[in-house]
């Protein structure tokens, strides 16, 4: 027979275990042995304090009541695990990389280190969390209360608070031994953790145990369940089992918020956590868990339904069904199984507690009343931090006791569950906004929390008092005032929903809209924007970029500061490490921004981020680069770099005008070397018929033709000469007047076919000579011009000529072809001689190109390089034609686009 | 954001692991949808839906599994803390792997 002495007895030892576990499992972690404890398995079965004993016992009361309802608390941690690639593997980085100590830690450090935040966190986790606590004591206090009832003949009926009392001073005791015994850096507790795992293990073979009792010892097996099952249904008030889709979604979202957020899972989610393997094996093993954790829940609540008398609180069915059965074994392992949940529950929600408590409240308190103290100031730090670790848990697990007290254990304290994690759920948008988005702001963070946790408070926390609570009936019915929008469970007159997803949907939706629009709004500052970027980006970078310069040596004030904080050994440890790292001897490394960098975060895992960082800047002083002379450097190395990108614009620009200089320097050179060249050309070209010219006018002079025939020729060769000379000064000063372009042209009407009639006339001497016949088609010669005809005729003067002399056919013939293409004019010359050949067709229109030595023929060689000047002034072009029966020249010419009073299309004209 | 000099295309190897990664992000997803549909059905809870959940978990769990077993692998090279010294399976002692 089960006594109450057994009972305790057996509590006592099972006490006994764990602090053994603790002691061990610390023992082992300071001689670094740490391989079984930061085992992936470990650490998902440390993970299970978030299976309390509200959802130990609860859960079987829930399925009593509402089915399958109870599921979702499970379903939303669920998610969030098998998501981990997502979410927590970042969330768990950023903790890792940042030294993050705790959920306010966290929020503290993204939004620029800001113990506002901190404070305000940490606040909204100790309202939530300490009626949480109080429920844990409660379901203890209850279950002993089971047996003391059942038993009473031969019990003294313990006096449940002063079980209550013993608990919570046990608990203490045991969380601060453990907790605080000494302050790691990474702020990680392998004892308690160890122990932790111990109590989940229990946990679950103990509700196993009683499920395996119910459903094969008791129950029937599973048609016996499904009998049950549906007796149950039918015998639930209508509506009980039936999926309510609201309830069902809501719930499985607030228990997913509340996995990240409440500050016990934090602790054992991202404090705790060794390395990203723990992760990737609880990211299944924990959803196991918690699927074995509530797979028999059912079957419990409905066999309890069906078997105990009616008016039993299903609440404690695990406990109570044995009993009926005097299976005393079971109970008592449903007993421990239970007084498990609440332990580790109560002590990891306390160290996270106090963790929070001492860094942003108790420390900032302490260090503002150090303002502009030297490192020696420091002293006794440690000694200090660790009391307020001390004194914050005594006062968390005294907070709890006292609620449980007031509150009187009722039924107001078994809907605390829910409660209090949409109270904390009002953290999830500022940590997720911070860990994705770098636009999330301090403003922004700090309006959202306050937002939705007065929302949260004026919905939920406060209407669960009940009636006699903080808010009266007729508030409740009517609104304040009587205003009905403001009704605290229907909010603007959404009165349709389930008190707790009505408030989980308002206070969630403005805490988000509030968190965003401000952020929008507002500017962040330096250090939250360098914060913002080290979070969001943490899965891409290695190192944290960060920099900081000093003048003064402070590196022995940072190392005594260091030693009283994270104890000597260490700090010395650390210090020496880090000067070795920069290449140094002894203890005292250079205070490189670097090195400032890692000791702040080295310390921030044991007072926080936003103490650390405002002690190193104490001891820092006036020596201190402020992130805002950072960004001023960053400005002027962006100026810098927008000035180079200028400048290398500019410089672009310049290669390119230089290059186009060079081009033209070419050209330059080119037409000096060409000018030379017709220079000398020039000069050859006269001095020719100059010398022949002063030969015979010398012969003439001397008398030596006294024969007058010879006279006369002698003279005729002196005219011949002189005319040629004109000819070609004649060529000369046209090509001059043409290059120059102080040709006046004088354009008039006139069609084509007079034009080549003049042309051909002027050309009869040399034609008939040469005994050339042309070939036109005077029908397509009708086409009216307006352009300089004079001009014109000139060129095609020179064209024919050139023909008649340089054709080598035997039979000379020249073709002219008039055509009218795309509002173009061609004149074709072809003769069937041998043509130009290849090399020589880009020469022919230079000055002086002469094919043959056929000086004969008496040109200069100007001729086509004067047609040419010609037809570009008047707009038109003449080409070598290749690829003829001979030499082939084409004239183009523009018409319809003459002047004003020539404009007229060839179509019209045609007919002229 | 991934820095601008990764390659566009992978290896056969990279590229498997990117998709076990995607795997793992539409995983939750999967979970949503399943977990939502016992509400597309009204009326009381009976087995069908109550087998349903569970055994959805259950696969969803299997799943998981198999994904963490890939992707926990590679980060375990990849990881940065500092006590993250990989463990050999013949040396871990609690035997989870």
């Amino acid at each position: 027979m089960l006594t109450f002495n057994t009972l305790v007895g057996v509590c006592f030892l099972y006490v006994i275990m764990l602090f053994l576990v603790a002691f061990v499992a610390d023992k082992r972690a300071r001689r670094s042995k740490v391989r079984f404890l930061s085992s992936p398995m470990i650490y998902t079965l440390s993970l299970s304090v978030y299976c309390t004993a509200w959802t130990f016992y609860g859960a079987v009361g829930y399925a009593a009541r509402s089915g399958l309802e109870f599921v979702t608390i499970y379903l939303g941690p669920t998610l969030v695990m098998i998501g981990w690639w997502w979410f927590l593997r970042k969330l768990v980085r950023v903790g890792r990389s940042q030294r993050v100590t705790s959920i306010a830690d966290l929020v503290s450090s993204r939004y620029g280190k800001s113990n506002l935040l901190g404070v305000l966190v940490t606040l909204i986790a100790v309202i939530g969390t300490t009626p949480y606590i109080a429920l844990q004591l409660q379901s203890v206090t209850l279950s002993f209360a089971v047996f003391a009832r059942d038993r009473s003949a031969g019990w003294v009926i313990p006096d449940l608070e002063q079980t209550a009392i013993w608990v919570a001073g046990g608990l203490a005791l045991f969380t601060i031994l453990f907790g605080t015994r000494n302050l790691d850096v990474n702020e990680r507790h392998h004892g308690v953790v160890t122990a932790i795992a111990v109590e989940a293990v229990v946990k679950l073979v103990a509700l196993m145990a009683v499920g395996i009792f119910v459903v094969w010892g008791i129950g029937g097996g599973a048609q016996g369940i499904s009998a049950a099952m549906n007796e149950a249904i039918q015998a639930a008030p209508e509506g009980a089992w039936s999926l309510q889709g609201g309830r069902w979604v809501g719930l499985t979202f607030l228990s997913a918020a509340a996995f990240l957020t409440l500050p016990r899972m934090f602790q054992v989610l991202v404090v705790e956590n060794v390395d990203e393997r723990q992760l990737a094996t609880a990211s299944w093993a924990f959803p196991l868990y918690l699927f074995l954790m509530s797979l028999f829940v059912i079957p419990i609540a409905v066999v309890g339904l069906a078997i105990l008398p009616k008016g039993e609180n299903p609440d404690l069915f695990v406990l109570t069904l044995p009993l009926y059965f005097e299976r005393d074994g079971l109970a008592m392992l449903a007993f421990l199984g239970g007084f498990s949940s609440a332990t580790s529950m109560v002590i990891v929600a306390s160290i996270a507690l106090a963790t929070m408590v001492s860094n942003h409240i108790i420390m900032p308190l302490w260090l503002s009343t150090r303002l502009g103290v030297d490192a020696s100031e420091y002293r006794d730090a440690r000694q200090i931090l660790l009391s307020a670790r001390r004194l914050s848990i005594v006062g968390i697990l005294a907070l709890g006791y006292f609620y449980y007290r007031i509150s009187g254990g009722g039924a107001a304290l078994a809907a605390i569950g829910l409660i209090s994690f949409a109270g904390v759920a009002q953290v999830l948008p500022a940590m997720a906004g911070g860990l994705f988005w770098r636009g999330a702001s301090r403003s922004g963070a700090v309006a959202g929390l306050i937002t939705g946790f007065v929302i949260w408070a004026y919905t939920l926390f406060l209407p669960s008092f009940g009636e006699a609570g903080v808010m009266s009936a007729s508030m409740l019915a009517d609104g304040p005032w009587g205003i009905a929008a403001l009704r605290p469970q229907a909010l603007f007159g959404v009165d349709g929903l389930d008190p707790v997803v009505h408030a989980l949907f308002w206070s969630l939706i403005l805490n988000c809209s509030v968190f965003v629009s401000v952020s929008l709004l507002s500017f962040p500052s330096p250090l939250e924007r360098l914060q913002a970027a080290q979070f969001v980006n943490v899965l891409d970078q290695s190192g944290p970029a960060r920099g900081r310069s000093f003048n003064a040596a402070t590196s022995e004030d940072l190392l005594v500061m260091a030693q009283e904080i994270m104890g000597s050994d260490q700090a010395q440890a650390w210090f020496q490490a880090q000067a070795e790292q920069q290449g140094k001897q002894g203890y005292l490394p250079d205070t490189t921004p670097d090195f400032i960098g890692r000791l702040e975060r080295e310390l921030s895992g044991l007072v926080g981020t936003a103490t650390a960082h405002a002690m190193i800047g104490q001891i820092l002083g006036g020596t201190t680069v402020s992130v805002d002379d950072l960004l001023a450097v960053a400005d002027e190395t962006q100026q810098m770099l927008e000035q180079t990108s200028q400048l290398e614009a500019k410089q672009l620009e310049l290669t390119t005008t230089a290059r186009q200089l060079s081009e033209v320097n070419e050209k330059l050179t080119q037409l000096s070397i060409q000018k030379d060249a017709f220079l000398s050309q020039i000069s050859h070209e006269l001095r020719t018929p100059m010398t022949s010219i002063r030969a015979f006018s010398e012969i003439l002079r001397d008398g030596g033709a006294n024969d007058p025939e010879a006279a006369a020729r002698h003279a005729s060769i002196i005219h011949d000469e002189s005319v040629r000379l004109t000819r070609l000064l004649d060529d000369l000063l046209d090509l001059s007047v043409l290059e120059n372009g102080q040709v006046q042209l004088y354009p008039r009407r006139e069609v084509m076919r007079d034009v080549l009639d003049r042309a051909i006339a002027a050309t009869s001497s040399v034609i008939d000579q040469e005994k050339m016949h042309i070939h036109r088609n005077r029908s397509d010669e009708g086409v009216a011009l307006y352009t300089d005809t004079d001009r014109l005729a000139q060129v095609f003067i020179n064209l024919i000529s050139n023909a008649a002399k340089y054709c080598d056919a035997k039979d000379k013939r020249l073709a002219i072809r008039v055509r009218q293409r795309g509002g173009r004019l061609q004149v074709d010359f072809v003769d069937n001689g041998s043509g130009v050949p290849l090399e020589s067709q880009s020469m022919i229109f230079e000055k002086f190109s002469r094919l043959s030595d056929q000086a004969a023929a008496g040109g200069a060689g100007l001729g086509l390089a004067i047609c040419r000047e010609i037809m570009d002034k008047l707009d038109g072009s003449i080409t070598y034609l290749p690829g003829q029966s001979g030499a082939a020249f084409r004239v183009t010419l523009p018409i319809g686009t003459q002047s004003p009073f020539g404009r007229t299309w060839p179509s019209d004209i045609n007919h002229l | 954001m991934r820095s601008p000099r990764e390659p566009l295309f992978l290896a056969r190897q990279s590229y498997r692991r990117r998709r076990v990664e995607d795997a793992a992000r539409l995983l939750p997803l999967l979970g949503v949808v399943l977990f939502l549909l016992p509400l597309m059905v009204g009326g009381a809870i009976g087995n069908v839906r109550l087998a349903f959940v569970f055994s959805s978990w259950f696969f969803l769990i299997l799943f998981a599994m198999l994904l963490a077993r890939h992707l926990g692998r590679d980060s375990e090279q990849q990881s940065t803390g500092p006590q993250s010294k990989p463990v050999r399976p013949s040396e871990d002692p609690a035997g989870t792997r």
